[in-house]
This record gives structure tokens, sequence and C-alpha cells, in this order.
């Protein structure tokens, strides 16, 4: 049984009193401890997809199996990395880690402990109790992915976490999230608009393309880990997914 | 340096201005009995700390300001609260509100003292009507100002929705409430004045009351020197406890005020 099974899941959206697909039946498997990377232009469904897996928001058609169990809502087994952090400023930055403990098994007395060592595991153990306005925007985000790790989540649930990083501070989140994932049987479903981010990370990468948003195309990635950004082949691999997303793209207007 | 020069510049601009006034009424620019010199009203204060009149004034307005503002406060956020969540009170008792809101509080001051006579209760009455409304409206507004990813990040978490509100929305919206709440500390202080000058009572004697025996007692020493103490408690309530409590919850929070 694979550990999300997505089945014929579609979603439209109304604006300006136009109705569209925001994403056409998609179906996906997604193994236990695997790296799935959904890329593709803005607008393709892939962001809509991840919030479906998150249980925030409800397919029209299809079901998403959760270790075979239909989502009906959020829950703490899927833990979520947003964009913009969405780490709460009221917080210390270990209050923060907490609190994403607050409605797991572990027990009340266990919590510090286990935040602190989530903390420790993104390498911010020297800033416990900073106050979130005071960090970096590369270590708000490893306070964000601590705070989601914290509780053991079974499924990792990432929405473009590293878009609004500079390029340096992303070089190094690579590094660390193909540290803290691999090997614990952590499965991550990580949504990015870049490939090479994509290709990167993950063990399949899923492209979507757009008008209506659909999945398009998908890749396996068997280069050995721990694999940098800058690596030749990872790069011949991107150029090879780049040229397959423009294709569609000219393929789909000629259409029009 | 720049703080030093601005500093400066209001000193001297006060220095100035007072001097002049003084050697005005000095000079029979104006008649005295309608603007008096700046030293006699001083000697009108001194006179009024000493015989102990001006402290008993400040206190009792400064118990019904507190009192007033407090029941307002406590009213005021959870029908906020409410207000922004249900849109059956929003259309309801919101909609009262912002009527309501815009009725200067001197308006209160009438029915006050049909309903209530000549008692404290009026005064309170005034002063909690002039604080609620500004409240509440402004914790509503704070609060559809909250990020939504919060609420969206909480309940990734596990949250449900009633601990969602209570412990990220909420508090999420802390700067908004503390600008809201600032700004019903001056409603407050504003509907309490109006009231003590028209509500003159025998169970305590306030500022404005004070303020209003001045006119009548023809004494403009006494007019003017308790609208200086009234000046005083309203810049010193907002620079030492409002400003800066707002200006530390926006940059912790990361929202700008306004």
């Amino acid at each position: 049984m694979s550990r999300l099974s997505i089945r014929n899941v579609s979603k439209s959206y109304i604006a300006d009193k136009i109705s569209g697909l925001a994403l056409s039946p998609a179906s996906l498997d997604v193994e236990e401890g695997e790296f799935v990377c959904l890329v593709g232009p803005s607008g393709c469904g892939k962001t809509t997809l991840l919030h479906m897996i998150a249980g925030l928001l409800e397919s029209d058609t299809g079901v998403i199996l959760y270790d075979g169990e239909i989502i009906t809502g959020p829950g703490a087994g899927r833990a979520m990395v947003f964009q913009d952090f969405a780490l709460f400023p009221w917080l210390d930055v270990l209050g923060n880690v907490e609190f994403g403990l607050r409605f797991s098994d572990i027990p009340h007395r266990k919590r510090r402990k286990a935040a602190l060592e989530s903390l420790v595991r993104v390498n911010l153990g020297n800033v416990v109790h900073s106050r979130i306005h005071e960090l970096s925007g590369g270590m708000k985000q490893r306070v964000a992915i601590a705070r989601a790790l914290a509780a053991h989540p079974r499924v990792l649930l990432m929405d473009e976490p590293f878009a609004a990083l500079d390029a340096m501070t992303r070089e190094q989140l690579y590094a660390d999230v193909q540290f803290i994932c691999s090997g614990n049987g952590t499965t991550v479903v990580f949504v990015t608009h870049n490939i090479r981010e994509a290709v990167c990370l993950g063990d399949r990468v899923i492209l979507f393309s757009e008008h209506p948003g659909r999945i398009c195309r998908e890749f396996s990635v068997r280069l050995p880990r721990p694999r940098q950004i800058n690596d030749p082949k990872l790069s011949a691999l991107s150029l090879e997914i780049t040229r397959a997303l423009k294709q569609r793209g000219t393929s789909a207007r000629k259409r029009l | 340096m720049k703080k030093l020069i601005n500093i400066s510049e209001s000193l001297l601009f006060a220095a100035a201005a007072l001097a002049l006034w003084e050697y005005g009424a000095h000079a029979g620019w104006w008649q005295i009995f309608l603007f008096p010199s700046p030293s006699s009203i001083f000697a009108y204060l001194q006179e009024a700390a000493e015989d102990g009149t001006l402290w008993s004034a400040l206190l009792v307005t400064i118990h019904r300001l507190f009192l007033g503002y407090f029941i307002g406060v406590l009213a005021g956020v959870p029908l906020g609260l409410l207000s922004a969540k249900l849109n059956l009170v929003k259309n309801t008792i919101g909609l009262l509100g912002l009527g309501f809101q815009g009725l200067p509080s001197v308006c209160w001051v009438p029915l006050a003292v049909l309903w209530f006579g000549q008692e404290e209760s009026a005064i309170l009455f005034v002063v909690i009507m002039g604080t609620v409304w500004s409240v509440m409206l402004s914790t509503e507004n704070g609060l559809s100002n909250v990020p939504p990813i919060y609420a969206r990040a909480a309940r990734t978490m596990g949250a449900g929705a009633a601990y969602t509100l209570l412990f990220v929305t909420l508090p999420a919206s802390a700067p908004f409430v503390v600008s809201g709440m600032k700004q019903g500390w001056a409603f407050a202080w504003r509907s309490l004045m109006s009231a003590e000058i028209y509500v003159t009572i025998l169970t305590g004697f306030g500022l404005g009351q004070l303020l209003h025996f001045g006119r009548e007692l023809n004494a403009m020493e006494q007019v003017i020197g308790v609208m200086l103490i009234i000046i005083l408690v309203g810049l010193l309530s907002d620079k030492l406890i409002f400003s800066p409590l707002e200006r530390s919850l926006h940059k912790r929070w990361g929202t700008n005020i306004n």
C-alpha cells in the first residue's frame, strides 16, 4: 500500500465569474520514504494538489488515500512547510517548534526536549529563545522545518519553501533537507517551479502543465545522494526536463 | 544628535511661547481675567496641589477612567471577536456599533442623566459607551487583518477550529487589538471629560467638575490650569503606556502601524 495514493483528483475554480479547471483528474502514488517533487509553471495545479493532500482543500472528484484512508481534513501525520514560513511571532523559536507538538502523542513533559532535538537537527540549537523577527529568512525556514518535523510526521508537505530565500541560503538548505529527510522513512512532497531544485532533491519529479493544470510527465532521478545543485549530471537532467516542459508549451499553443 | 535637536527645538519653542505669554499679560496686551498669565496659573496649580483638591480630583477622574475603560475593553474585545467570526453578529451588533461609534460621546450625556440621574453610574455609562464600540470595531478589523496562513499552518499541525481562533488568530491580531485599545483609551478620556463637565455629583469631584466650577466661579486660572492637567494626563498615558506597547508589538509581529 502506498503512503499516499491520489486517485482521479480534480479541482475547479471560479474567478471573475469564469470557472476553469485548476487541476484536471490526476492520479499519483507516493511510497513510504520517497521524495517527490511537483514541478510546473504557476497555475498548473501543483499547489492545489498539495493543499488537498494536506487536507486544507477538498477535491471536486476523486479521493486521496493516506495509508489507505481517505483524507477528509488536516492531520498531524501530514506536516506542512509554507513559502512564507507561517511562524507565529508571539512565540519564540522554541515556542513555535513546541506548538507543532501540541497535538501529537508526545506527552506534555517530553515536548520541550523533543522540540530542542528538532531544532538541533536543523542546526538551530543556539537560537532557541530568539524572537522570530530577529532571524534571517533562511533561519526562519529552518524553524518552520523543525516545527513540521518535531512530531515526526510520516508525510512532509513543502510548498515552495525556498522560493523567498537567496541563492546561497537555498544551496545550504538543499544539503540540509537531503540530510534531514533521507533514511528515516519520511515521505516528502515538495512543490517548486524550479526544475533544478526538483532534480536536486527528488527521487521522482512530476511535471505539471497549465491550461488546464494536469500531470504531463514523470522523471526518475537516480543520481547518488547527497546531490549538489551544480553537479553537471544534475544540470543535464534538468535541461532534459526543461525541454520537455517547453515542448508541452508549444504543442499546447499549436492546438489552440 | 537628531533627537537632541528635536528636543531642544521643542523646548525653545515652549520657553519662547511662555515668555511672550507672561510678558503680554503683564504689559496689558489683553484683559488678564480672560487670559491670565502663566505664573498665576502655576500659582493656582500649586495652591490646588497643596490643599489637595487637585490630587483628589485627579484620583477620582483616573478611577472612573480605569473602571469605564476596563469594562469597555472587556466587552469590546469579545464583541469584536464574535463580529469578525459570525456574520450574524456583524450584521446586527456590528452595524449598531458602527452607528454608535459615529455618535460623539457627549451626546450620551442627556440620556445617561435621565436614565441614571446625577449619579456615578451615569458617568460610567457615558465612558463605556464611548469606549466599547471603538474597541469592538478595531478588534474586528484586527482579526480580519490576520494573514490566513497562520490558521492554515495551525490546522496542518492538528489544531481544531476553536483552538485556532483562540490561540492563533487572536494572538496574531494582538498589534491591531492594542491599536484599537489605544484608540479606545482616547475615546474613554474624551467621554469622561464630557460626562464630568455635564454631570455634577457630590459623590466624587473629578477634573471635569473642577473645570466646570472654574467657569462658574469665573476663575480663569483654574480653567486653564485644569485644562493643562487634562492635556498632561492624555499625553503621558499615550507616551508612557500605549505608544511603546504598540510599537514593540508591531515590530515583533512584523506588521506596520496603520
